[in-house]
């Protein structure tokens, strides 16, 4: 049972092996010949003249969170979509209302405005 | 001793190896397929000098990117800038082990595939937000907030659409759900039809999620240049690339999987003449079938490329949140109420 997984471990293992391995080859074979307007952070030719980690538009934060609500729910619906033709009707009824219930949030979220973008 | 290191190590990695190999391979032809279909579109040549056809092209680039110089901006954080690419690179790849190719050939035939995939793509947006934020520069900073914010919204409706699939297959494991439409209608077996608008929606999102054209405001070049990698060069921008390519590959695999039946055959149940090995597959499946499946699949993310404008940012996320997400959540509900009536029969073939 668990067995079976640890092909996907190995694979895992593989890929990391291979970012690995391509960052090593590029660092090894690729020149370096660095100069300090070479290394500037690229703003079209103008000279950085602070941080760029500056403070950014709330939206993407509440998009951030709303995500993590709405993941959460689809994470509920997987062991109910496996288990669905077993239980029946109630399984139908109970997830109708469990939907209403993020169809009422989504509504909420939606009228309060957060997923406008002007 | 030998026996035990060889089953339970040797020959995985072999398998395993056996899918980079021809993934990587499938990657550079799908790049040099682009340049080239793309040029024909605009009634251009597309890439032509080296080799037949030009057909080493992606090969040739390969080479120029390995000895490009890595550049390390000045203010950047030295250990993320690295570990961006790799983040990006490992769940494209790992996300394959569980791609059933055909009749038991899978490397990992596992119960908890689907679980496992939406795992592995949800990752691949760390390395987007780290390659923005470890570059310290604005115009990556900008194209990773927005792209991981369009990412993730569109992996709602992704998560979501295959939630529909699953309600009508009962089971997280990706042979399964080829096995469950099979049948003897042909290719009205497959779910696209049933679930059609979530058969639409789960490939745009597929676009959507793997930052191409028409969603592809991270690296609209007019505004904000490459976007999250702007600051990438040589190898590390190479690997990013890889991950790009390989993740739209991935996209169109498991859109023919779900939706259009994996490897089994447009024709299932219509022939059932006797044949040799080598003609039988054309009507009882084979992997050649989900190969010209994925290969119609990832054609249409170039055609897309070519034809439609680029979306603006308030408009891909009102279609992904308002347009889609809604759509999806119905869907659940009549894939139930599909299931639960009989209209949709779980296949013959498990």
């Amino acid at each position: 049972m668990l067995a079976e997984y640890w092909p996907v471990l190995l694979f895992i293992a593989v890929a990391i092996g291979l970012g690995i391995a391509l960052l090593v080859i590029g660092l090894l074979a690729g020149t370096s010949r660095p100069t300090a307007e070479k290394l500037a952070p690229y703003e079209c030719g103008f000279e950085a003249f602070e941080d760029a980690r500056m403070k950014f538009d709330v939206r993407y934060y509440l998009i951030a969170i709303l995500f993590i609500i709405f993941d959460l729910e689809i994470a509920f619906l997987f062991p109910w979509a496996t288990v669905f033709s077993d239980l029946g009707v109630i399984a139908l009824v109970e997830m109708g209302l469990f939907l209403l219930l993020l169809v009422i949030g989504f509504a909420y979220v939606w009228k309060k405005g957060a997923l406008e973008w002007e | 001793m030998f026996d035990q290191f060889w089953t339970h190590l040797l020959l995985p990695v072999l398998y395993i190896l056996a899918i980079v190999v021809p993934l990587i391979l499938a990657v550079a032809m799908f790049v040099y397929w682009e340049r080239k279909v793309i040029g024909w579109m605009h009634v251009r040549m597309g890439p032509n000098k080296i080799g037949p056809l030009g057909m080493l092209q992606a090969f040739a680039d390969v080479v120029k990117l390995l000895i490009k110089e890595v550049i390390l901006p000045t203010n950047s954080s030295k250990f993320l800038y690295y570990l961006a690419p790799m983040l990006a690179l490992v769940p494209a790849f790992a996300a394959w082990a569980v791609v059933p190719f055909g009749e038991k050939m899978v490397l990992a035939n596992v119960n908890a595939g689907v679980l496992y995939l939406l795992a592995m793509t949800s990752l691949g947006v760390y390395g987007i937000i780290l390659a923005g934020w470890a570059s310290n520069s604005r115009y990556a900073l900008l194209g990773a907030m927005r792209s991981a914010a369009q990412v993730i919204s569109y992996e709602l409706a992704m998560g979501m659409s295959v939630v529909c699939v699953l309600v009508l297959t009962g089971s997280l494991n990706l042979t399964d759900i080829v096995h469950a439409q099979a049948g003897n209608k042909g290719f009205f077996d497959w779910y696209w039809l049933p679930l059609l608008p979530v058969f639409i929606i789960y490939f745009i999102s597929g676009v959507a999620e793997t930052n191409r054209a028409p969603f592809d405001v991270a690296e609209g070049e007019s505004e904000i240049v490459a976007g999250f990698h702007v600051e990438y060069s040589g190898s590390a921008f190479a690997i990013f690339f890889l991950a790009e390519y390989a993740s739209m590959i991935l996209v169109s695999f498991l859109a023919a999987i779900f939706f259009m039946g994996g490897w089994l055959s447009p024709l299932q149940g219509w022939i059932t003449a006797d044949a040799p090995r080598w003609i039988n597959w054309i009507w009882t499946g084979g992997f050649i079938w989900l190969f010209i499946k994925a290969f119609l699949f990832s054609f249409l993310f170039l055609w897309f490329r070519a034809s439609f404008p680029r979306y603006r940012y308030d408009q891909i996320m009102r279609l992904g949140w308002k347009v889609f997400i809604p759509i999806t959540i119905v869907w659940v509900f009549v894939a139930g109420l599909m299931k639960y009536y009989g209209w949709v029969t779980i296949g013959t073939g498990a």
